[in-house]
């Protein structure tokens, strides 16, 4: 309630700021041309970027060539670029972490490269990707790939080392194989943290690909934002940004909705 | 000496310590559990009571010594070997019903699901949880999980049980009532039980015999207390029984004086009847009671 209040008072007050000066003499035919006595560029109000998203979100699929395309194919090529990035990378990170995790060899082994990748910005990884890779589509993803892997890996490894010896203890008692182990009681026990990592890193990925975009181009709302910049139409920038933020609160919401499911209390 | 089910001959565990030497928890530990029998073990904290029962469940290794179950020496954890933890151990995200499947299921990895599930439920009706088979562990008491954790153990029908201080965390009231369910399951099923304990009356209600250890370290089991009270036995009437306070304060006497003198390295000792390696057979029942009075009293003077 109180949220609809301040974005109520958000509005009124950006509408009110971005209003183009009245005229105070008669204007000129070449000044009503050129849009009013205003000499500067101003924000467009809250009302231009609502009207602008009735109608993109009106029609949210339309492909009218390269550089124009609706909001939602742009949104759906960036989902597919961090969902593909995003679960090749939980497909090697949950395995590895249960490795690392499992084994205090692999731990100490694998600790100093983690360490050093970890913190390198994925688009650092970009030129090499590119030349790698040879296609900026799959360099894309890459990117979205190595971000995603590093909270993955991480919590999965610390969730899996941290599982309650006396549970792992049940699982010897009852002549639980590793297979099983792992399986039945490590899973289980480790699954909230390992979804913790999974979350930090769809965040990541999704506030990544925004800027992978901008690079490779072509298709994607990182691009589309960039490209609306470039047609000096501030309303679609605004109003992509606002749409970023819905579809990453999403992906996070169905990830924290997942951890629910796995959710145990002791 | 006669062959007993399980047979524990000289178990020692040593720790390296922190000068190089090496720390001995206890040592010379040998004796015998037959089929069928109750064997509670009493001694002070840090003398190696859960080391002993982790090495009989497969979970710990003995620095030296062996252990046999049915002739066979003990290495690995095993099915045949049930554990009830003092915690409970209980998986917290399956229900009542899926934590005792788990352990049928893996025991009989053959059996169809209903077959697992009838044979579970069987066990929950025996501990009395009937009704709560749908509800996670962390909705139940902690008498009530700790149920669940026997039934766990008892639906496996392992040849041997191990309960670790299975009652420690409960209060007294319902440590009581879960006293009185194990041996009724325990007269139903006839298990092998070895228990840990701290409470000398759980142990004089429960167990047929009762090793009382030294204090550690070099700790060592010195005596092997027969409890000569008849079954079945009741909370409330076995303090009424003659030889009730005789083993009563044999065992308080040994954990409260002796156990502390007795500490130490074993030193052979050419007037002892028996070899010290070996716990000393008492039956407490079968000593006039004044002279047993008057030993207490020369033991406090």
């Amino acid at each position: 309630m109180v949220s609809l209040v301040l974005l109520a008072l958000f509005l009124v007050f950006w509408e009110m700021a971005s209003q183009p000066p009245e005229a105070t003499a008669a204007q000129t035919e070449y000044e009503m041309l050129m849009g009013g006595a205003d000499q500067e560029a101003r924000v467009p109000p809250p009302t231009a970027v609502g009207s602008l998203a009735l109608k993109e979100l009106g029609n949210p699929f339309y492909d009218a060539g390269p550089n124009d395309k609706g909001i939602g194919i742009q949104l759906a090529y960036s989902l597919y670029r961090v969902l593909t990035g995003f679960f090749l990378a939980a497909i090697i990170a949950i395995p590895l972490g249960f490795m690392v995790g499992m084994s205090p060899l692999m731990q100490k082994a694998l600790d100093p490269f983690i360490q050093i990748l970890k913190p390198i910005s994925p688009l650092a990884w970009m030129p090499l990707a590119l030349f790698i890779i040879k296609d900026s589509e799959a360099s894309a993803i890459f990117v979205i790939f190595i971000c995603s892997i590093w909270p993955m890996l991480i919590n999965t490894a610390f969730g899996v080392a941290n599982v309650r010896q006396d549970w792992v203890n049940v699982a010897r008692t009852h002549e639980l194989g590793n297979f099983k182990t792992a399986a039945l009681v490590i899973l289980p026990a480790a699954a909230p943290t390992i979804i913790t990592g999974m979350r930090i890193s769809i965040g990541i990925a999704w506030l990544v690909i925004v800027a992978a975009e901008m690079l490779v181009g072509g298709t994607g709302i990182g691009y589309y934002v960039w490209n609306e910049w470039n047609n000096l139409d501030l309303s679609s920038v605004i109003f992509s940004i606002i749409m970023i933020g819905i579809v990453g609160m999403l992906l996070d919401m169905t990830l924290a909705w997942t951890s629910r499911l796995v959710a145990y209390e002791e | 000496m006669s062959k007993h089910f399980v047979e524990i001959q000289y178990l020692a565990k040593r720790f390296p310590d922190a000068d190089g030497g090496e720390l001995t928890v206890f040592e010379n530990a040998n004796f015998g559990i037959d089929k069928g029998e109750f064997v509670c073990i009493i001694g002070h904290s840090g003398c190696g009571k859960s080391t002993i029962m982790n090495i009989l469940a497969g979970l710990d290794e003995a620095t030296e010594g062996v252990v046999l179950m049915n002739d066979k020496e003990v290495v690995g954890p095993s099915l045949d070997r049930g554990v009830v933890f003092q915690n409970y151990s209980l998986l917290p995200w399956l229900t009542t019903l899926k934590n005792i499947t788990f352990g049928v299921q893996a025991r009989w990895p053959d059996w169809s699901k209903e077959q697992v599930i009838e044979h579970s439920m069987k066990f929950i009706d025996l501990v009395g949880l009937k009704g709560t088979e749908q509800r996670k562990p962390s909705q139940l008491s902690g008498g009530m999980r700790q149920r669940v954790s026997i039934a766990r153990a008892f639906a496996t029908q392992p040849e041997l049980l191990l309960l670790d201080e299975p009652f420690g965390a409960l209060d007294a009231l319902t440590r009581g009532m879960i006293q009185e369910e194990l041996i009724k399951i325990w007269n139903e099923t006839q298990q092998t039980v070895f228990m840990i304990t701290h409470d000398v009356d759980e142990a004089i209600l429960l167990a047929d015999r009762i090793l009382l250890m030294t204090n550690g370290p070099h700790a060592r089991i010195a005596e092997s207390v027969k409890v000569s009270i008849p079954r079945p036995r009741k909370r409330t009437d076995i303090i009424h029984h003659d030889a009730y306070y005789l083993i009563r304060n044999h065992l308080v006497d040994f954990l409260v004086n002796r156990s502390r003198e007795l500490a130490g390295e074993v030193v052979a000792d050419p007037e002892l009847p028996v070899d010290s390696s070996h716990p000393v057979e008492v039956d407490p029942s079968l000593v006039n009671p004044e002279v047993k009075n008057k030993e207490l009293l020369n033991d406090v003077a």
